[in-house]
């Protein structure tokens, strides 16, 4: 009995103990006011999903150094990003895109903050070298089911896809337009339904290494020589060949602005541009642009 | 009664109180999250439809829930005749001193992580079906082409899960059956074989039964090791060696980028997984009503 008496003592020692732990920690959070000095404000990020998880890194990032800013980050899609600038309602619309001429009016400043690129990678095995943007199109729509149609052994090809949601998939399937507006003019996901689909970019790794006949796709940042990259329309996949635009499966992350930045948004800008910043952009697997 | 057996009684109290409140809270929280889905697409709609491309707004599960249903059968085909023949050689036939170093062996294999028996499958026996199995297969299909990813592969790697579960609660109930039924058989001239099959098997069957239901339950719920070996292709499969999904494999995988209509499709996945599992445990309880025994 005694035992018993002794263990509910520490229980309720133990929730105490816990309780006491938040109280402090409140008492931290309200203790804190920032110095007359500093900027204060809030910068609105808003556009493109891909760009949002590295946004939010860089912002969380941000506001650790800069308790007086607040940096929000929606999505929407970049023509939302576009929108928003427009009506003013974001200091900063964010692009997965180039800017399109009809947008160019509204847009009166162009930031590359980081590239995003995509490897096309093959067994080792296989005999294939290159391929064309629209040959890996025909593969990932079914299209093109056997290797020798684009120059390779006669054996059908094994196509290895990311999960649906995918933040590597959509960029892949835009840019090689896999992905289209169909005639009711919606965005639709053309991959084809043969696919082995993999969820994360080590399964794919690991499936195409082991597995005869495979194609995948794996950011640019995971590439190692376990697997086979393929050149895509002559150039080889590389952190130089993105920059320079020259590698086709790549695009840019944006932030634009329609007018003078504020106090708050030049020192974010400065931030992203920074040598934080562009650390948290390459940790987030993607190529830093300084 | 004394006051501190009181206290302790109600923080006893409590932690049942907490334990049920979680399951309810739970349940209430996936159908609230995936009802909305279910309305607006349709129960029929998304239970046959055989679409699952969500990016594209079709929610058609059917293929998972074949996916499922297959990858399981598939490990109870595998697993029980194994099972079962292990817990009788266990119980029945190797000396005792023996059978414990056999049993806790078996026992350790619950223990490994089911990310390792994924990672497992997925660079030996994926490998070894494409290069072992597919050549027999290819004898009667010529046509047949396959990675190995597959059926096969998670229903084998579900049997091995599932093992110890079957083993143990089986091997107990065999042992548990009194030493005179055994011994009324074998003076009755039955041999050793005929005791097992006709009198110790028949009379641990409710055990053995309830063995099977738990494991039934985890190869149905198991993800992570069929995730990695089964290909989430979500078609409906036509032979052994077709790539299938499972419903809980979509979930975890696609979870994490999941828009909000995407993300409640896959609570409303989650509530058809809990009633296909509801279901089954009615099933098997009924059943084994029907034969005289219970899960306890």
């Amino acid at each position: 009995m005694k035992k018993i008496l002794a263990m509910t003592l520490v229980m309720i020692l133990a929730v105490a103990a816990l309780a006491g732990c938040g109280a402090k920690n409140q008492g931290a959070d309200t203790g804190e006011n920032p110095p007359a000095d500093q900027v204060t404000g809030t910068v609105v990020t808003a556009g493109s999903t891909s760009v949002q998880p590295l946004s939010e890194e860089l912002a969380a990032a941000f506001m650790d150094g800069n308790s007086g800013i607040t940096v929000e980050v929606q999505g929407g899609g970049s023509g939302q990003g576009i929108k928003a600038i427009q009506e003013k309602i974001a200091d900063f619309g964010a692009l997965s895109r180039e800017v399109k001429d009809e947008e160019k009016a509204s847009v009166t400043k162009e930031i590359v903050i980081a590239k995003d690129g995509v490897a096309v990678v093959v067994n080792p095995d296989s005999t294939v070298e290159n391929l064309t943007i629209e040959q890996i199109k025909k593969i990932y729509t079914g299209e093109i089911k056997n290797w020798k149609e684009v120059g390779g052994e006669d054996a059908p090809i094994v196509v290895v896809s990311r999960e649906e949601g995918s933040g590597t998939r959509g960029a892949f399937t835009e840019i090689t337009k896999v992905a289209g507006k169909n005639d009711a003019g919606e965005e639709v996901d053309n991959t084809t339904k043969e696919a082995l689909v993999q969820g994360s970019t080590g399964a794919v790794m690991q499936t195409v290494a082991t597995t005869p006949n495979t194609i995948g796709y794996v950011s640019l940042g995971s590439l190692s020589d376990t697997v086979k990259a393929v050149t895509v329309e002559g150039v080889a996949p590389s952190a130089e060949t993105v920059l320079s635009g020259e590698y086709k499966i790549s695009r840019p992350f944006l932030y634009v602005a329609g007018g003078e930045l504020s106090k708050a948004a030049q020192m974010y800008i400065d931030f992203v541009l920074g040598a934080e910043g562009q650390a948290i952009v390459e940790e987030s697997g993607f190529i830093p642009v300084k | 009664m004394k006051t501190y057996e009181k206290i302790i009684e109600k923080l006893i109290l409590i932690c049942a109180v907490t334990a049920t409140i979680s399951v309810a809270l739970i349940t209430l929280f996936i159908f609230k999250s995936g009802l909305p889905v279910l309305a607006d697409y349709g129960v029929f709609n998304f239970i046959f439809g055989t679409t699952w491309s969500p990016t594209n707004g079709s929610y058609g599960i059917f293929p998972l829930i074949a996916g499922t249903l297959s990858v399981t059968l598939g490990a109870l085909v595998i697993g029980i005749p194994t099972g079962l023949a292990c817990a009788v050689f266990l119980a029945e036939i190797l000396p005792k001193h023996w059978a414990k170093a056999f049993k806790s062996a078996i026992e350790l294999l619950a223990g490994i992580p089911s990310v390792v028996y994924g990672f497992f499958g997925l660079v030996v026996l994926v490998p070894a079906i494409r290069n072992f199995v597919l050549p027999i297969y290819k004898i009667f299909h010529p046509e047949a082409s396959a990675t190995g990813f597959s059926i096969l592969a998670g229903a084998v790697i579900l049997a091995i899960m599932i093992l110890p579960t079957i083993v143990s609660i089986s091997e107990n109930s065999i042992a548990a059956v009194p030493r005179e039924f055994k011994e009324a058989s074998l003076a009755l001239g039955a041999n050793k074989m005929e005791t097992i099959v006709r009198v110790l098997i028949p009379a641990a069957k409710s055990g053995i039964l309830s063995s099977i239901i738990l494991g039934m339950g985890r190869a149905i719920g198991e993800t992570m090791a069929v995730l990695l070996i089964t290909g989430n292709m979500a078609k409906v499969p036509s032979g052994i060696l077709d790539p299938v999904a499972t419903l809980t494999g979509t979930i975890a995988m696609e979870m994490g980028y999941a828009s909000p209509t995407h993300q409640q499709a896959l609570f409303a996945v989650g509530i058809i997984l809990f009633v296909i599992i509801m279901l089954l445990n009615i099933f098997a309880q009924l059943s084994m009503r029907g034969m005289g025994g219970s899960a306890r």
